[in-house]
């Protein structure tokens, strides 16, 4: 595949399925705001799928739209993180697999401003104000919830523990983001995982939480392959089409 | 009939935000370009959230509303570059938004976007600017909720990108 196709459809994917996972909780959220909070946040991410989708159906030239995209495809053709596949669990998992993914999803939006392709630039400059208000919030709850109640806390440190191995996925760079570095159409990506590591060190300490430290990672998401929980998500999310293919509204 | 553009803006300056129907898609800034491509008139309008769930609906708006003015062909492109920018918002919608109670964006929002304790807002009931914010998101994905610390009054605050 085409190593642009490859790599909006990582973009795209790590979004539309965190906008799947965040989408369900409106209705079960602790309180009115969170619930309001996370609906909107999944609009935004899904949103941004469809560029991204966008970009990859034009790049790959097969009359494919972001719906064929999102719909149509198996679990070994999805190249999401492995992270955002993580079940929602509680509110503490569902914040921490929102405040991680929004640990590396600023600073690649903000790498990606500088892209060489004009598509991509333009998205990243439009979705880098979006991404500043998500890690805004989910910041700001993750110190009040680590550094809040001895409930609480353990609760915060309890999901950090269950998802930090999975942040490593979105950073992980392969021959794909390479190639697409040599040709100037990405800059350099090294920088992203940096800024991921001095804002999580930051963050978690002003939260008393601590980062696991047996250096456990897991990868592969972005090459299709996936967790036990991937093919429960793709049936709900793709359900409907999938039963119906030509349904219009 | 190929009526000029600024009679076109003055149309679409009728056309309500779906969301925020106090004021127009020409007041929020979202209406990029008005011009004639041989007998098509086509209409620039840029995205406000990447998400925002009226965006299709402003298209469809904005394309009912030219019909109805008698232009056959209309073509509503989406232009994403430059982003959206809350600056964009007209003084008119500024005030617009006040009189429906919502306080509007604070101008300069490239220095205080993703920042909302960097933002403030007077209260669009009693004036007071003595307010605080209670919650990032409000009934829309652009407003946050504020409450005013003098009258008491819970209010949306156009939050701003
Ligand atoms: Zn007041």
């Amino acid at each position: 595949m085409d190593p642009l196709v490859t790599f909006c459809l990582r973009m795209g994917d790590t979004t539309l399925i965190l906008g799947q996972q965040t989408a369900a909780w409106c209705g079960h959220a602790p309180v009115l705001e969170e619930d309001i909070a996370f609906a909107n946040m999944g609009l935004d991410l899904i949103g941004q799928t469809q560029l991204w989708y966008e970009i990859a159906a034009q790049a790959e030239g097969q009359g494919r739209t972001p719906d064929d995209l999102a719909f149509f495809r198996t679990e070994r053709q999805f190249l999401n993180a492995q992270l955002v596949e993580r079940p929602n669990v509680d509110f503490a998992h569902a914040l921490m697999r929102q405040y991680l993914f929004d640990a590396w999803h600023l600073p690649i939006q903000e790498a990606l401003c500088e892209s060489g392709h004009q598509a991509i630039r333009e998205l990243a400059q439009k979705s880098v104000k979006e991404v500043r208000y998500h890690i805004d919030r989910s910041r700001d709850l993750i110190v009040r919830l680590g550094d809040g109640s001895e409930e609480s806390h353990a609760m915060m440190q309890g999901a950090l523990d269950a998802l930090w191995p999975y942040a490593a996925d979105l950073m992980a760079i392969d021959a794909v983001e390479q190639a697409l570095v040599g040709i100037g159409m990405l800059p350099p990506l090294d920088r992203v995982a940096c800024a991921f590591e001095a804002e999580t060190a930051v963050t978690l300490d002003r939260a008393t939480l601590a980062i696991p430290g047996n250096g456990h990672a897991r990868t592969g998401g972005r090459t299709g392959i996936h967790t036990e929980t991937m093919g429960y998500i793709l049936a709900e999310m793709q359900q409907i089409p999938r039963s119906f293919p030509d349904a219009r509204w | 009939m190929r009526p000029d553009p600024d009679t076109v803006r003055g149309w679409l300056g009728k056309v309500p935000d779906p969301e925020i129907p106090a004021i127009s898609v020409v007041d929020l800034g979202i209406v990029r370009g008005v011009g004639w491509e041989d007998e098509t008139l086509v209409v620039d309008v840029t995205p406000t959230y990447a998400g925002c769930p009226a965006t299709l609906v402003i298209a469809l708006d904005i394309e009912t509303a030219l019909r109805d003015r008698g232009i056959d062909k209309v073509e509503v492109r989406r232009r994403m570059s430059p982003p959206w920018s809350t600056d964009w918002i007209s003084p008119e919608g500024r005030r617009k938004l006040l009189d429906y109670g919502i306080a509007p964006p604070q101008l300069n929002a490239a220095n205080c976007v993703g920042m909302l304790s960097a933002q403030s807002a007077a209260c669009p009931l009693c004036g007071s600017k003595n307010t605080e914010a209670i919650a990032a998101r409000g009934s829309t994905p652009c407003k946050a909720q504020f409450r005013c610390r003098d009258c008491r009054e819970p209010f949306g605050y156009f939050k701003a990108i």
